[in-house]
């Protein structure tokens, strides 16, 4: 009896759909959209040339749903997984909420929609980059590198460096040193950041079978890894300020928060086991956020009030 | 003739009727969005909006 009523109830689910609104926006991974809309923003904002506020706004509006649709195609995908760790147990997929199906629709739907609006909106540089994105977070990072090698995060991390580019090709129709710069910030930002992440969940990506750097090469060379790509990070930070399309406050800034990031990794090198080591990587983590949050809110603003006064 | 079935289906709980609510409403929303963008767009761009720069 007990067979029977499982099986209908499992049919049912299968057939009846339990997921509300809100479900399909966990599916677009809102804080990684709202980084990527910043970066993508301040790409917008410091391009030379103009674009219509609408069409800038429009732009936007595509880059964050393109973002979004590429995160849907990534929890598609990665449902299996993410059943299997702390992290990402409650998404919508693993829980139940959402069928893999739904997901997967939705954000072809998304993908397709968000690519030919910033075609027509801006130009079709703009478009290809934004679908070579999606398609580089979604087949080349999630399908691929995600579950082969422990540099997944490495190459995958371009997939995250692109918004800003795209921002500057929707105003100019075309990629250069500035956008290249911007990018390989985000680039080089991209393994520390997570890597801190990983550190502290470990297990979780054990368990799940993900070849993650402290899984897979073990803590002490993912803290020796963190603090390398923090000391390339530190004077590609400054870039912009050296090449001239930003301020000294910039220069400042960035100065400062290089060796902030130095210092948290050499923190997370120094203390390796038990509380301090946990609070290292998470200091790591959270302050890897603010400092890049950080650089393009400076760049963003000094932009604006250059704009303004000069 | 086949005599009309009297399997009434699937019937919706309270709860799923009102998330079917909410997507349906969601997807009409997002709909009358994209219809919005596209006529914004073509006002902004005028006749440019044939004329795209790669």
């Amino acid at each position: 009896m007990s067979l029977v009523d499982d099986s209908t109830a499992a049919n049912r689910a299968s057939l009846v759909s339990q997921a509300g609104p809100q479900d399909f926006i966990a599916l677009l991974k809102p804080r990684v959209m709202s980084l990527v809309v910043f970066t993508a923003l301040t790409g917008l904002v410091i391009a030379p040339g103009g674009l219509h506020p609408v069409l800038a706004a429009v732009s936007l509006l595509c880059i964050a749903v393109g973002a979004g649709a590429s995160g849907a195609l990534n929890m598609w995908y990665d449902a299996d997984v993410d059943a299997l760790m702390s992290r990402t147990a409650t998404r919508p997929i693993p829980s139940g909420r959402v069928a893999p199906s739904e997901a997967l629709g939705f954000g072809l739907v998304l993908s397709v929609l968000s690519v030919t609006m910033l075609g027509l909106a801006a130009n079709w540089l703009a478009a290809f980059l934004l679908g070579f994105t999606i398609f580089f977070y979604a087949v080349v990072y999630t399908m691929w590198l995600k579950r082969w090698t422990p540099q997944n995060i490495v190459i995958g991390g371009a997939a995250g460096a692109f918004p800003p580019m795209i921002g500057w090709a929707a105003v100019t129709g075309s990629v250069s040193l500035e956008s290249i710069i911007l990018f390989l910030i985000i680039f080089i930002w991209t393994p520390p950041h997570f890597w801190a992440l990983a550190l502290l969940k470990s297990e979780d990506y054990a368990r799940a079978g993900i070849p993650m750097m402290p899984v897979a090469c073990g803590e002490a060379e993912t803290r020796k890894q963190i603090l390398l790509y923090s000391i390339v990070l530190a004077p590609i930070g400054v870039a912009p300020s050296l090449l001239g399309f930003a301020g000294i406050t910039y220069g400042l800034v960035a100065t400062a928060g290089g060796l902030g990031m130095i210092w948290c990794a050499i923190e997370i090198l120094r203390h390796r086991e038990g509380g301090a080591a946990r609070k290292a990587s998470g200091r790591m983590f959270g302050f890897s956020i603010l400092y890049l949050f950080g650089l393009f809110a400076v760049l963003l603003v000094e932009h604006l009030v250059l704009a303004r006064f000069w | 003739m086949s005599e009309p079935t009297s399997d009434p289906g699937i019937i919706l709980t309270p709860e799923e009727k009102r998330r079917q609510r909410q997507r349906n409403l969601a997807i009409a929303l997002g709909l009358g969005a994209l219809c919005v963008l596209f006529w914004v767009v073509t006002l902004v761009k005028g006749s440019a909006i044939l004329q795209r720069p790669m």
